[in-house]
């Protein structure tokens, strides 16, 4: 019992971080119906930044901070430039693309930073709390899971009550009508890619010490937050979350009675198994949609 | 290709007997290529013949079906595993049914992922088979004593037959096997494409509403043309395997199945012909990326990933220069094969601009 309880509050903070991938996803296809497959070579990429500067000797915040600013601005030059002209053709090319952006950054990742895998390290110790039998939870989970969580209230905040996040609202639920009413859509679109690839390069940070970086590193966690979106369905913000942290619980689950190789196909099997029973997923609110 | 212009009489009317005599000078001509060249040149053709298989078989799968698929790399692995599994035994089998046996056990997995693909759509199925090629290779470690772990498995692929002499370079024994297994399935789904269920693909691709309409099941021709094409990848992996001479999980990564995509986009999707030269630009590529890296002295790490970033950046450009899409593509370039588009304008269009494809029908 002692270890279902540990393991349940072990998978916690690893669900945090396929939460904030999965919203990351979310975001992107709310305002533009585009899944990115690029999302986690590009968080990639910038937690490879932040780790030069950690090299150069730049604290762990500057270098979170570098991964951040690096993800704003990969995310909007890569929906400015590159997904712009087939957003709105048939969702196939837009795939393509962004599978395209995806070989394209791990092929430079490879180039500029080489194919080992560094240990990203982390000033938070990685000891766990005790009490009792239960052993869970060391500091650096309880800052992914206090960071992932601050991060999901502040884009609550920003889309609820600022009129940038009104006009984001507009021009991801109604492109054509918000832009008659004076929306820059294309820049709110733009925008939301950039808040999503931030979230996205956080998220690359926060895995990075726990699955060691190399160009593929985020693979399976783009994989497992993909499947966290599609649990909560595409369109919910509060389902990601809820399915990211639900998939990393069963993945924790996975790794401790099954073997931590079969994560990924477990992943697969609930992925398949959601979208044949319920494909607007658990949490979503809207009525149909063709998968 | 030249049988376009030939008149269609006699037995040439017959679109099997087309192609088998198609074929049958295809490998008069590889027989000859073969024999004149070098061993590394040999071994090339051997790489380029499995690639040939798996771009084939993808882009009956996305071309003639339009269902993506970004786990033909783990298909692949399946396929080469069973090959080395199959040939690690005392009394191995003969190499011929060995490779049937791959096609078998691959086409029953594609089976398996192909139903649950026919109930997924777009970005869903690329997100479900994108997740099949991250978690398979993750059985190899998980069953490490039978599969290998890391390392993989050796394959005892064996010596050419002693009747072709002692000093037959079996780089030319391997090259002799992918390409006439590539000449085969070439010739087996050009008559799949040509024949009725190959309409019904087709059919099905264009619009599924009007397809069930027509009386066609969706869903059973979908499962169809994954098995089909699971088919494929597994051929291709079994002769990876015996031309590579190992099965190990490092070389069915991600960027494998992507770069099947690109070739089979590059080659023009849809088009037979055009999976023949996205295979030989997929084994070309990593040749020239380190032939230039040589001579610029680019370093290991540009010269490995090279490659990578051309497929990446072909997959972008090839859908920036295309608004209409991959469908509207493949249906510009089936008309011009059948003949309903003028066909002097083909070199002004993007698409197949790009894609340098052929039409072969």
């Amino acid at each position: 019992m002692a270890r279902f309880l540990s393991v349940t509050l072990g998978g916690l903070s690893g669900g945090m971080i396929y939460a904030a991938v999965a919203l990351s996803l979310v975001l992107i296809w709310r305002a533009t119906r585009v899944l990115n497959f690029a999302q986690g070579a590009m968080a990639m990429f910038t937690a490879y930044l932040a780790y030069k500067v950690l090299e150069h000797g730049g604290s762990y915040w500057v270098a979170l901070l570098v991964a951040l600013a690096s993800g704003l601005v990969l995310g909007a030059f890569v929906e400015r430039v590159l997904v712009r002209p087939v957003e709105n053709g048939p969702p196939l090319n837009a795939v393509v693309v962004t599978l395209g952006v995806f070989i394209v950054v791990e092929g430079l990742a490879g180039m500029f930073f080489g194919g080992t895998p560094h240990r990203y390290p982390t000033h938070f110790s990685n000891v766990n709390y005790r009490v009792g039998d239960v052993s869970a939870l060391a500091p650096f989970d309880i800052w992914v899971i206090v960071s992932v969580l601050v991060v999901a209230v502040l884009l609550g905040l920003l889309f609820r009550y600022t009129d940038v996040g009104l006009r984001m609202r507009a021009a991801a639920f109604e492109g054509e009508v918000a832009r008659m009413l004076g929306v820059r859509v294309g820049r709110m679109l733009t925008l939301g890619w950039a808040l999503a690839a931030v979230i996205g390069a956080l998220a690359a940070v926060l895995v990075s010490p726990n699955v060691p970086l190399s160009p593929t590193s985020m693979d399976e966690v783009f994989v497992f937050g993909f499947t966290g979106a599609v649990i909560g369905g595409l369109d919910s913000p509060v389902g990601a979350i809820l399915g990211g942290v639900g998939l990393g619980v069963l993945l924790n689950y996975v790794a401790a009675y099954a073997g931590s190789d079969l994560q990924t196909l477990s992943a697969l099997a609930v992925l398949v198994l959601v979208l044949m029973i319920k494909p607007s997923g658990l949490f979503s609110t809207t009525a149909t949609r063709r998968v | 290709m030249a049988t376009l212009a030939l008149p269609r009489r006699g037995p040439l009317r017959s679109t099997l007997v087309r192609h088998v005599v198609l074929a049958i000078v295809g490998a008069l001509l590889l027989l000859v290529l073969t024999t004149s060249v070098s061993a590394y040149r040999d071994f090339q053709m051997a790489n380029i013949g499995y690639y040939v298989v798996a771009v084939a078989g993808l882009t009956v799968l996305t071309g003639l079906n339009g269902q993506i698929s970004l786990g033909h790399g783990a298909l692949m692995m399946v396929g080469a595993y069973t090959c080395a599994l199959l040939l690690e035994r005392d009394n191995p089998l003969p190499l011929a049914v060995v490779l049937v046996l791959c096609v078998v056990v691959t086409a029953a997995v594609g089976a398996l992922v192909g139903a649950a693909a026919a109930r997924l759509r777009g970005p869903y199925l690329a997100g479900a088979t994108l997740a099949f090629a991250v978690g398979l290779p993750g059985l190899t470690s998980h069953y490490a004593d039978t599969l290998g772990g890391d390392n993989g498995l050796n394959v005892l692929s064996g010596p050419p037959p002693a009747s072709l002499g002692l000093d037959f370079p079996p780089e030319r024994w391997q090259a002799w096997i992918t390409l006439s297994a590539a000449l085969i399935t070439l010739v087996l789904l050009a008559n799949l494409a040509s024949s009725r269920v190959g309409r019904t693909f087709r059919a099905v691709r264009d619009d599924e509403v009007s397809a069930e309409l027509a009386g066609i099941h969706v869903a059973r021709t979908q499962v169809l043309a994954f098995v089909i094409s699971a088919a494929c990848a597994g051929l291709a992996g079994g002769l990876l395997a015996f031309v590579s001479g190992q099965a190990s999980p490092g070389a069915f990564s991600v960027a494998l199945s992507l770069s099947i995509l690109a070739g089979a986009v590059l080659g023009g999707l849809g088009s037979l012909t055009g999976a023949v030269y996205g295979a030989i630009a997929l084994v070309m590529l990593p040749a020239w990326s380190s032939n230039a890296s040589d001579r610029f002295s680019l370093g290991t790490n540009v010269q490995h990933n090279l490659p990578l970033l051309v497929y990446g950046a072909l997959l972008i450009v090839v859908m920036l220069a295309a608004p209409q899409g991959l469908q509207g593509g493949v249906r510009r370039l089936l008309g011009l094969l059948h003949g309903r588009a003028p066909a002097t304008p083909a070199r002004n269009d993007p698409v197949t601009e790009v894609t340098v494809s052929e039409p072969d029908r």
